[in-house]
């Protein structure tokens, strides 16, 4: 068959554009090299929905960043998808910086971000009592909020597969043709998909992407360590603590997340697009850094750290998304590093309209349903809610998951719904199994043993997350 | 609602000798709490012996252990739930406890107990808690995660192995998957000396060859899928890694044997203070909590050496629970209460707290040091006055000891209590 369009590369803005186009009578396949959905830049970064005081006013980040975080409640909620909107401040800790903070204000105004105001030092640490004493002023943001990016994503390609999409994993594209009217795709291992437009949102490989299409972009992969730490400390802050930007970078924020934990991060710094290390270095800067904005970070409750890859585009500081100079049913999205999740809803709708632009007809799909269906999170639900479902499908009653209170049913249904999981960080990611404290060590032989029998392949089959990552290596003797 | 006189969290070795021993103390009416498949914890993946020679005389494999005690409930008929999740305790409004669970039969469900033995055990430090540098592929196990795939769901989890850390199940592993034709390349250690017990660096590591690096750590994990190598570094006398002093080491598997930590989220989350050092609940000699009516014994209190001890030690606190349940909800008669501090090289002590009964009974404090003393003196004391002095040839971190504190010495104690372990 040939589809109307495919999108390339499904992380957030790949999979908002999938979900977007679903609206619409139009044929729509996404395509991902990984294994699973979110798996490049969504995958890793600081989960924040940013006000949008920081990019240059008349910037296409400008008008996406405050477009989309004022989208993002409703779409949240449409999806089933936990978003908080806790506030955030700039925190600065000398009279420079007081003054950026002032800039950033005044940017925020000529942005249309609601909800923006300068305050005291004192005042910030009446609102969170966690801030340093050094903390001379902050710009508060009201209208800021946090979100689980890979949560979003799979939610929103779900939702669009729901509506007909479809979704080709493990396609890593090498060679795109075009005969005029419609495209080719080629992927490394000889399949083949054809469509008649192509949107690339390839993320940190859309320059290859984009090459493949004649258009020429820099892609640089930017490295940014985390930390995440135990529910526990979660409620140290209730707002994103970010510091004020300074020559020597853009400072380390202290947030919580929305499902509890704290996070503290990231490092900033140019690296190769395969490069997901974590290194002594950026985990020592994080916890130097993080520490001065709030005194009682307690780094004996990490859980975890892992790095994020941002793709920043070497041509241009702001967000790319232009049809393709050499091929009028292509669009580009190249560049989308922060605020691209923000903005990721309204990149969605302006992706669209860049196609409708360059000829595609958008034709309103009357059975569109936006809404995530059969996807209650059952830890959100009443203990009557629970009892009834539990007594319908009694793999509900059985916590796999201890950490997290995950249950076997909740881990059926992420290998069972669109986009399905097949891998333990599949399932991990959809349902927080192996997420908590014990970061899978009782878990995972359990999540193995459901997806082997789940997808009927042995236990060895069973990979962390695709190809190579087999967990074991057969029987014992 | 559900009622019963005692509930016990946990169907481990502490959870089922506890349940025992209230039993014979005369309550007939217990509910043990089980999450996994079945009573034993984690003793049904311990397939090594080793267990019971202080408690049996002979020396039996952890799931025969653990049917020694499953009998031993069976015959009571002490009733038991598997498959069941405790999700909270809270307090009832009749000073009472409520448990709430979640099972595939009853959903959720309540139950009010006149009395609580936490018994939930520990988990192991997990790669993340120990933030180790690197890639993040697959094949990097804390050493229960593989040992449970190798014992009960009979799979090789790794074939080329470094281990990090030589605590006990560490050690355990490397023998175990030796023995299933594994290429165990070493066990590393950051500490000088290793945490694990004597018997298992001898058993374990020396009968196989396997080097054992003191003052080594993993400094790097690498491997975009599944583990190709670590970098093992040594590590300087503040534990840090000198990095002129690494070599990559080629392999599938990391396994981590780097501590365990009591299971206590529950206990926090019903209000219970908890003791920074051992991660467990601050408790009295009867291992009663801060909250009345509220027991700890097991992992879940502080990490034990053998299961022996903490068969002994849930005894104490199921018999505990019977006698405050028996006596309407009372304790016995306290004349004071004192606390019991640390000095030296001493690291924690279990009780933290000594309530000094009208008839007070001998009282064992168990203790752990925080480094190898050889020819140590042991010595308790009470202000100015010494209880009790003892040399013990060597004391190390990897095994637990304690001190007996007689009904006399009790009698002159009027004020804090202060155990020590000096060179």
């Amino acid at each position: 068959m040939i589809y109307d369009v495919a999108i390339i590369g499904a992380g957030v803005v790949g999979g908002l554009t999938a979900r977007q186009l679903s609206r619409y009578k139009l044929s729509v396949c996404l395509i991902e090299a990984g294994c699973d959905v979110a798996l490049g830049a969504t995958k890793a970064n600081s989960a924040i929905v940013h006000g949008g005081y920081d990019p240059v006013p008349g910037t296409l980040k400008a008008e996406l960043n405050v477009k989309g975080t004022a989208m993002m409640e409703k779409l949240c909620e449409e999806l089933e998808v936990h978003y908080k909107n806790n506030g955030s401040m700039v925190v600065a800790f000398d009279e420079e910086q007081l003054e950026h903070v002032k800039k950033l204000y005044q940017r925020g105004i000529a942005n249309g971000v609601p909800g923006l105001s300068v305050i005291s030092g004192d005042r910030a640490r009446e609102i969170e009592p966690a801030l340093s004493k050094n903390i001379a002023g902050a710009l508060l943001c009201e209208s800021s909020g946090i979100v689980c990016p890979y949560d979003l994503t799979i939610a929103a390609v779900g939702n669009a597969m729901d509506n007909g999409a479809d979704l080709a994993l493990g396609f890593k594209v090498v060679d795109i043709k075009d005969n005029g009217e419609n495209y080719e795709i080629c992927s490394d291992d000889g399949a083949k998909i054809q469509a008649r437009y192509v949107v690339n949102s390839a993320g940190l490989y859309s320059d290859e992407v984009a090459r493949m299409l004649g258009d020429e972009y820099h892609i640089t992969a930017k490295k940014g360590e985390y930390m995440l730490l135990d529910k526990s400390e979660g409620g140290l802050v209730k707002k994103t603590i970010f510091q004020t930007p300074t020559k020597a970078g853009k400072g380390i924020l202290v947030s919580p997340t929305v499902d509890g934990n704290l996070l503290v991060g990231p490092t900033s710094e140019k690296t190769d697009k395969g490069d997901k290390a974590t290194t002594p270095g950026g985990l020592d800067t994080i916890k130097e850094k993080a520490s001065m904005s709030a005194d009682n970070i307690n780094y004996r409750a990490v859980i975890t750290s892992f790095t994020g890859l941002r793709a920043s585009c070497d041509e241009s500081d702001d967000f790319i998304l232009e049809i393709s100079k050499h091929s009028k049913r292509a669009i580009n999205a190249v560049g989308i590093d922060s605020p691209g999740l923000s903005s990721s809803p309204a990149i969605a709708e302006y992706i669209a309209q860049l196609l409708s632009d360059a000829g595609l007809k958008l034709e309103e799909n009357a059975d569109f349903c936006g809404r995530r269906v059969n996807c209650k999170h059952f830890r959100t639900l009443s203990e009557a809610e629970k009892n009834e479902m539990i007594k319908k499908e009694p793999s509900y009653g059985r916590v796999i998951c201890r950490c997290e209170t995950v249950t076997e049913g909740e881990i059926l249904e992420a290998i069972r719904q669109n986009p399905k999981a097949t891998t333990i960080d599949g399932v991990k990611r959809r349902t927080r199994a192996g997420m908590g404290r014990c970061q899978g060590g009782f878990c995972m032989p359990f999540v193995t043993d459901i997806i082997a029998k789940e997808l009927k392949i042995a236990r060895c089959q069973v990979t962390k997350t695709g190809g190579k990552s087999r967990l074991l290596f057969g029987k014992t003797k | 609602m559900r009622t019963c006189d005692i509930a016990v969290i946990g169907g481990g070795p502490a959870g089922m000798a506890a349940a025992v021993a209230a039993h014979d103390a005369g309550i007939k009416d217990i509910l043990i709490i089980e999450r996994d498949e079945g009573l034993g914890g984690i003793l049904r993946q311990c397939i090594h012996n080793g267990f019971g020679l202080h408690r049996f005389g002979e020396e039996l494999t952890g799931p025969e252990y653990a049917d020694r005690y499953k009998k031993m409930v069976i015959e009571r008929e002490i009733p038991y739930v598997v498959k069941t999740m405790v999700l909270d305790i809270t307090k009832s409004d009749g000073g009472d406890h409520i448990v709430t669970a979640m099972n595939s039969e009853s959903g959720v469900f309540h139950i009010n107990a006149k009395a609580v033995v936490l018994a939930m055990g520990c988990r192991e430090r997990s790669r993340g808690q120990l933030n180790i540098p690197g890639d993040r592929p697959a094949g990097v196990y804390s050493a229960g995660t593989a040992q449970r795939f190798m014992n009960i769901n009979g799979e090789m989890p790794g074939k080329n192995v470094v281990i990090l850390g030589s605590g006990d199940i560490g050690l355990i592993m490397a023998r175990r998957m030796t023995l299933e034709g594994a290429n165990v390349k070493m066990v590393c250690e950051l500490m000088p000396y290793s945490g694990g017990l004597n018997r298992n660096i001898v058993q374990c590591l020396h009968d196989f060859n396997i080097p054992l690096k003191l003052s080594h750590t993993v400094s790097k994990i690498h491997g975009k899928e599944r583990v190709e190598g670590v970098t093992v570094s040594e590590v300087d006398e503040h534990l840090r890694v000198i990095p002129e002093k690494s070599e990559y080491v080629e392999c599938d598997t990391l396994l981590l044997s780097c501590g365990l930590l009591p299971e206590n989220e529950l206990t926090k989350s019903a209000g219970i203070p908890l003791d920074r050092i051992t991660g467990g609940a601050v408790v009295n000699q009867n291992r009663r909590t801060e909250d009345k009516g509220v027991y700890s014994c097991g992992n879940v209190l502080h990490v034990h050496d053998l299961v022996d001890y903490v068969s002994e030690e849930a005894e104490l606190a199921g018999r505990s629970a019977a006698e405050y349940v028996l006596a309407g909800k009372k304790e016995p008669e306290c004349i004071k209460t004192v606390n019991v501090h640390n000095a030296g090289a001493v690291r924690y002590t279990v009780p933290q707290v000594v309530d000094i009964y009208k008839e007070p009974k001998d009282i064992k404090i168990y203790f752990r040091v925080g480094a190898v003393l050889n020819n140590a003196t042991i010595t308790v004391k009470c202000g100015e006055k010494t209880l009790l002095s003892k040399k013990k040839r060597k004391v190390a971190p990897g095994e637990m000891e304690f001190v007996l504190l007689t009904e006399k010495m009790l009698g002159e104690v009027d004020s804090d209590i202060i155990v020590s372990a000096e060179n």
